[in-house]
């Protein structure tokens, strides 16, 4: 299975995840590519250490962590990231950093867009440790074309 | 119905109780039985599907007001 995640929402980082563990579980061959948007919920947290003043003002204003990634709806400037952490915590639902520990333990691979990486200013070193792989469009074809599911989330 | 070990995942929600499982299993010798107690719902298809997909025997799903008990046998 392959998963692009190019949303970079917490609640879309979730779904992704859900599937790639349980995928795994299942001893499938597992493929997460982050690109875009979606690399924020690979990046550490903090300004990326992007050159020039336009991608540095992007690092600064695109925050990146997996613990900071806004909603795709009720965010309301973070009150509503805040009250949606709070319940998925109580409720025992691993959050978009648990879940990516949980899926590199599983064998899922992670595989950030270099493209995306270079656009955005956002270094090897601005990334979880986890992330070990960084490939381009064709890699990703080549990987999908041999999988029966194929999601772009 | 018959188990070697008892797996509680009460309270958690999907994916949680199919990962535990998962792991669980791994822990086990072939032929045991594992009882998986939840109470979510989606448990009673998610799990024969996730043993048709592992290769692990569905044994069956009994269930009482608040508690879904699911057997899982660990293939051999």
């Amino acid at each position: 299975m392959t998963i692009i995640l190019f949303s970079g929402e917490m609640d879309k980082a979730l779904a992704a995840l859900s599937l790639a563990t349980t995928a795994a579980s299942m001893g499938k061959r597992v493929t997460l590519f982050f690109t875009f948007w979606g690399i924020n919920a690979i990046r550490k947290p903090g300004p990326a250490s992007g050159r020039g003043w336009m991608r540095k003002l992007l690092a600064r204003m695109n925050r990146g962590g997996s613990e900071n990634l806004p909603l795709s709806r009720f965010n309301m400037l973070g009150l509503g990231r805040w009250m949606m952490s709070k319940i998925l915590r109580e409720s025992r639902v691993a959050s978009v950093g648990e879940s990516l520990r949980l899926a590199t333990e599983m064998g899922v691979r992670l595989v950030a867009c270099t493209m995306s990486m270079g656009v955005m200013g956002i270094g090897k070193e601005d990334l979880i440790p986890e992330v070990e792989d960084f490939e381009g469009a064709a890699s990703y074809l080549g990987e999908a074309s041999k999988s029966g599911i194929n999601l772009f989330i | 119905m018959k188990k070697d070990e008892t797996l509680d995942t009460l309270g958690l929600y999907c994916p949680t109780p199919i990962l535990y499982t998962a792991k669980k299993l791994g822990e086990m010798k072939g032929g045991q039985v594992l009882e998986i107690l939840s109470d979510d719902e989606g448990i009673k298809k998610d799990m024969p599907a996730w043993c048709e997909s592992t290769g692990h025997e569905f044994l069956g799903v009994e269930e009482t007001d608040d508690q879904i008990r699911v057997y899982v046998q660990k293939r051999t």
